[in-house]
């Protein structure tokens, strides 16, 4: 029984911690703009072609900083082009941007590569294979919990203990007194982005070792899962969203393990509901009460 | 007196309208490119007004379009395949469950019924959210209606991944007048929402999109009428669906993604979100430039010997999807703002039009 169930079980808690990368970038762009940023997981996906064409003519050593680097670069791309100018706009419009700028990356993307799935290269250290009790898997399996824990820590402390950090909190807490305070948001909001996406192209490094096809609409479904993951726990707390990333990846194998792998997807999304329903904060959420 | 004058107009109007599309199939012939973009225009019309009454008129941010279609569309193929050819069909399925054969009109009837349902089910936990909360959760129910008509277990009933196809499609029912009939089914739902548009039940939508607060202090039950407002549009995005089924002439669940619903979404933004008219004006550009008028980026071009660069094929869909940005960007009112085309000329809905401003 346990003999069957262990692979899942790994590859559950190894999914999980990829979809609590991306969630970060959901949690924190959410906690200050109050914006379901829909193109976190295109933005994702290009992390996934960057590397596919970089590795392709330089050393996997100098490709994994410059994918970092040019998925940075996309996100606070989108951010100045898309978002920044719809600062005072009704929340809608910068939802509806959000969406045509995730149709916008689909479709520039497919064009880019022809549509067609691109294999993703092998990264020393992690595309190895690794044998535990009974299961083989991929290394990648067993280093991403460790590295997830490592990264959100670290944010964790970054958020907590530094200046940049509680210019992050204060404009999550209250958008205009943070600005009448002196805080400079449109930075705060670009770091936001920066560290969003920074996490996102790690993630998609540990996720594209493991499933190694590319293609353009493939970051669609792990950027909502990683969004349910951040509701669940609780918008805006990072420790949150990756615990709930990891239950949500958890979860989701062992009903594939059950059987049901129609229905792996549709869990995801049932327990966002259950979530909204009976507790709209999340695990660790804080309250918040509506003004008239 | 004026509004009777202006009734009877856009009527005429709609006639003369209804009256070019048939021309243009009997000059032009079914398969030509402006008959297909007359027939997914009008469906995408449908499917475009009934969003923009949950998103535009009753301000209830829903991602759930793509869900009510697929739900219409099943049913009405489900219902409306002949006896002969089910075992064909439903050939891992030992020919399904269903053993009856229904007309096209009631099946279409009933796949609007059959999305309202579904819709009255799902509102009833999910409208008590607000903004994106509910916009995530109406996406996900779409996706798990997605995962479960593809499921095995149901496979008798609905083919499971399999296509669905043989059922009456635009073509077999009405050979020649195919943008004819379908002008008539969408223009008839259509004039149906601007009926209740107009009613009390569409000035207390409009009261709950303005302020929920306000609305519900001047005694409007915000719940009953979401839940209206939610079942309506999904028997129309439904009936949307089965329209669809129709023009396609087969059917997977899989094309009913989360990407189409977000499709329709931008052209309820580029028509103006609260403008009907502008709906369906959005709806026949957006899928002229999309099938039609942008097709010649896909396809590389020469001009003498010197050879056009970056057109190759996606490069429509990139042009198209930077033009909507542009859109949302900049022009954020859309083509009509909420604004209806036949108010343009009058003095109510010009002094209305500045107020907004």
């Amino acid at each position: 029984m346990f003999n069957t169930i262990l692979p899942y079980l790994l590859a559950g808690i190894s999914v999980g911690g990829q979809y609590a990368l991306i969630a970060v970038g959901y949690t924190l762009v959410y906690g200050i703009l109050r914006l379901i940023n829909f193109a976190h997981g295109d933005i994702f996906t290009a992390a996934g072609f960057f590397m596919v064409y970089l590795a392709a003519s330089l050393p996997v050593g100098l490709s994994i900083p410059l994918v970092i680097l040019l998925t940075v670069a996309l996100g606070f791309t989108v951010e100045r082009v898309a978002y920044k100018p719809l600062r005072t706009a009704p929340r809608m419009s910068i939802m509806i941007s959000a969406i045509g700028v995730s149709y916008l990356l689909q479709n520039l993307m497919w064009y880019l590569t022809g549509g067609l799935a691109k294999q993703y290269p092998g990264l020393p250290g992690l595309s190895g294979t690794v044998q535990i009790g009974p299961a083989t898997t991929k290394i990648v399996t067993i280093a991403t919990p460790f590295l997830t824990i490592a990264l959100v820590v670290a944010l964790v402390m970054l958020i907590n203990h530094t200046k940049v950090g509680m210019a992050m909190r204060a404009v999550s807490v209250d958008f205009e007194t943070a600005q009448l305070m002196g805080i400079k948001i449109n930075s705060v909001i670009s770091v936001t982005f920066v560290i969003g996406s920074a996490m996102a192209a790690i993630g998609s490094m540990l996720y594209f070792t493991n499933y190694t096809a590319v293609t353009p609409t493939i970051g669609a479904m792990p950027g909502l899962k990683a969004f349910v993951a951040a509701v669940f726990g609780g918008i805006g707390s990072i420790p949150g969203a990756m615990i709930g990333a990891l239950i949500i990846g958890i979860s989701e194998n062992l009903i594939k393990a059950a059987g049901w792998t129609a229905f792996s997807d549709a869990f995801t999304f049932a327990l966002l509901i259950v979530v909204l329903l009976f507790r709209p904060t999340g695990l660790f959420g804080e309250k918040t009460t509506d003004k008239v | 007196m004026k509004k009777n004058l202006r009734l009877i107009l856009s009527l005429v109007a709609v006639a003369v309208l209804f009256f070019l599309a048939w021309l243009v199939e009997k000059t032009e012939g079914t398969q030509s490119m402006a008959v297909t973009v007359l027939q997914k225009g009008a469906v995408y019309a449908l499917i475009a007004v009934s969003m923009n009454l949950l998103n535009g008129f009753t301000g209830l941010f829903s991602l759930g379009q793509a869900g009510f279609m697929l739900v219409g569309a099943y049913t009405y193929a489900v219902l409306t395949i002949p006896m002969a050819k089910r075992a064909a069909v439903y050939q891992y399925y030992d020919g399904g469950w269903v053993q009856f054969t229904i007309g096209f009109l009631p099946a279409l009837l009933a796949a609007g019924a059959v999305a309202a349902v579904f819709a009255a089910l799902i509102g009833l936990p999910v409208l008590r959210l607000k903004g994106d909360y509910l916009a995530i959760a109406t996406l996900g129910f779409a996706e798990i209606i997605r995962a479960i008509v593809q499921w095995d277990g149901i496979g008798p009933l609905t083919n499971g991944s399999n296509l669905l196809k043989t059922y009456p499609t635009l073509k077999n029912i009405m050979p020649g007048n195919t943008v004819l009939f379908t002008f008539l089914v969408v223009g008839l739902c259509i004039g149906l929402i601007l009926l209740l548009i107009n009613s009390t039940y569409g000035r207390a939508f409009k009261a709950i999109r303005d302020d929920e607060t306000a609305a519900e202090a001047m005694g409007i039950n915000l719940f009953h009428h979401k839940q209206m407002a939610f079942v309506i549009s999904s028997f129309f995005a439904g009936i949307g669906g089965a329209l669809l089924a129709m023009y396609q002439g087969s059917l997977q669940a899989n094309s009913f993604k989360s990407s189409m619903t977000y499709e329709i979404l931008l052209i309820v933004v580029i028509g103006g979100l609260g403008s009907v008219s502008g709906s369906v004006l959005a709806s026949f550009l957006f899928i002229a430039a999309s099938e039609w008028w942008l097709r010649f980026l896909d396809s590389e071009m020469l001009i003498g010997d010197f050879q056009v660069p970056l057109l190759a094929p996606g490069f429509r869909m990139v042009v198209f999807s930077v033009v909507i940005m542009v859109v949302v960007l900049f022009f954020r009112k859309g083509i009509m703002g909420d604004r209806e085309l036949w108010e343009l000329g009058s003095r109510r809905g010009a002094k209305e039009g500045r107020k907004k401003a």
